[in-house]
């Protein structure tokens, strides 16, 4: 991990990156574009990495991914809004990405990380803003800590109801809680020399398949290329290898929602048909009861939790519709 | 006073052995802001083993990690670490240190072996439902306690419910009769609801606590 060098401030930029496609081999995907600019700024000592699509003049627009993924899997979608007007900036989370991977990772950190890219990027302009998943629901809870950030609010498949929990006894749950924990630490205790499995581009892909069964082969291929890094015996995926899924903890999906309630800019929310396992299979009915005055969500047939990538023209149409023009 | 470096991710933890002799451990575990005392508290004197005492992540001789993002669980990770070099061990926390050992003993029940939940800073954490809570950034520092420690484990969530989970997993996993010994005078919601769970003792101090897991 590479400190900071002294003298750079919080929220300024502290690197700027060539675009991958010099070092790794191109595998070009239909309407997929790489970032016009990359770059990193300094949160708190942890490089946050930036990258855009666009005219650089042209009024932002935030992007921020889910828990996993990284903000290149926006390559399909961001092009559609940069084409439309828009300067899309989207973030690596820490550890996700190009982003540094670093000690310790927090819900808390994240929204903190995602206050100072907003401030780097509008410094205290309201800016509009598009999460999906992980993203989206970070976003709900930098709205409500910081409102006068936001102009505009869209969240695709990020508003956490509830955890899925199967339906059973109180302590076949205490003990699938005590497994969990378990699995955890041991995970914790080999973190120090954990690597992300190696291998070929489309075995990467098949893995990733697994957590996103509805998208194609040549989109999984392609985002090798783009969220993985290639060595002498392979290609891992960039995510800190100390990132895992499942947890536990005291936060509570639901806590999302009743923050939601209290969002005073215009917000849209869309929900998916199909349920899939990085999705909180969230209903409208449980969105409605929580809807900010003014908002609305719509639930969109025939798709999953990656929306967006599935069928970026009919999201990046509805979610255009609900932006206006570029401001 | 004998210091073990461990790792833990790319976190170096500072383990200290203010007692080195042959016996059951003892584990200390500091509050917030604080780190490992120097000596073997009074408290433990008459304790028939070696005495340990761990610097949390971001306090005393334990690493400063860039840009923040503790939780308790986290916390809970660096004792575990601990419990993996000195193995089974009594546990007395201080304040934030007795949360993560209410955490860390329900977590691996078979290896702690009693724990004393005592007064000290750090012990009420934050609040227990969802709030409006400010993001809050600090000073980026090399020296410990590390700012964004005090600030974030100072309002880390603690659910009553989510307590008393860590409980019922010590009274499944553990062969003590009474897995808790609780000396904290001051008692915020999370260590009431503890306090209410069977597997949970009272004691006047933490000597008296101690004669509970003295073999």
């Amino acid at each position: 991990m590479s400190p900071v060098s002294s003298g750079v401030g919080v929220g300024q930029i502290v690197g700027r990156r060539p675009t991958l496609h010099h070092v790794v081999p191109t595998i070009e995907f239909p309407g997929a574009r790489r970032p016009d600019r990359e770059y990193s700024i300094d949160a708190n000592g942890v490089r946050i990495a930036l990258h855009e699509w666009g005219d650089a003049a042209a009024p932002p627009l935030m992007m921020t991914h889910g828990g996993f993924d990284f903000a290149r899997t926006f390559d399909a979608f961001a092009p559609r809004f940069a084409d439309a007007g828009w300067r899309v900036v989207a973030w690596d989370h820490r550890g996700h990405g190009d982003s540094e991977h670093t000690h310790l990772y927090s819900w808390d950190a994240d929204v903190r990380d995602a206050s100072l890219v907003f401030e780097h990027v509008g410094g205290r302009r309201p800016l509009t803003m598009i999460g999906h998943s992980k993203g989206g629901a970070i976003s709900l809870n930098l709205a409500d800590a910081q409102p006068f950030r936001f102009r505009k609010l869209v969240n695709i498949d990020g508003m956490p109801s509830r955890r899925p929990i199967p339906d059973v006894a109180e302590h076949e749950r205490t003990k699938m809680l005590a497994g969990e924990i378990t699995e955890w630490l041991d995970h914790r205790a080999g973190t120090a020399t954990a690597e992300r499995r190696p291998g070929t581009i489309d075995g990467l892909a098949e893995r990733r398949g697994k957590l996103n069964p509805r998208l194609g082969k040549a989109w999984l291929r392609y985002l090798v290329t783009v969220g993985a890094f290639e060595r002498d015996d392979g290609w891992r995926w960039k995510l800190d290898p100390s990132i895992r899924p499942g947890g536990f903890g005291p936060w509570r999906p639901e806590w999302s929602l009743m923050r939601m309630a209290g969002i005073g800019v215009p917000f849209y929310g869309l929900l998916v048909e199909h349920t899939e396992p990085l999705g909180w299979g969230t209903t409208v009915d449980e969105i409605e009861a929580y809807l900010p005055d003014g908002g609305r969500v719509e639930l969109v047939n025939d798709v999953g939790h990656f929306a967006h990538i599935e069928q970026p023209d009919e999201i990046a149409g509805r979610i255009m519709d609900f932006l206006g023009a570029p401001a | 006073m004998s210091t073990t470096r461990l790792v833990h991710n790319r976190v170096e933890l500072a383990l200290h052995t203010l007692r080195a002799i042959d016996g059951p451990n003892l584990l200390l575990l500091h509050g917030l802001g604080e780190s490992a005392p120097a000596d073997v508290p009074d408290f433990a004197a008459e304790w028939p083993g070696p005495v340990h005492a761990l610097d949390f992540t971001g306090h005393g001789a334990s690493t400063v990690p860039s840009g923040g993002g503790y939780t308790a669980e986290m916390l809970m990770a660096d004792a575990d670490i601990a419990l993996g070099h000195v193995g089974p061990t009594t546990i007395v926390g201080r304040g934030l240190g007795a949360y993560i050992a209410l955490l860390i003993a329900g977590a691996r029940a078979h290896v702690v072996r009693g724990a004393v939940l005592a007064d000290g800073p750090g012990i009420s954490g934050g609040p227990t439902s969802p709030t409006s809570q400010p993001v809050i950034t600090a000073e980026t520092v090399s020296t410990t306690p590390d700012p964004f420690a005090i600030i974030e484990l100072g309002r880390d969530l603690r659910p009553p419910d989510y307590a008393t989970t860590f409980v019922r997993l010590a009274n499944e996993g553990s062969d003590l009769p009474d897995p808790f010994v609780v000396t904290a005078r001051f008692r915020p919601k999370w260590l009431r609801a503890v306090v209410d769970e069977p597997g949970v003792r009272q004691a006047g101090s933490i000597a008296e606590a101690l004669a509970v897991y003295r073999p």
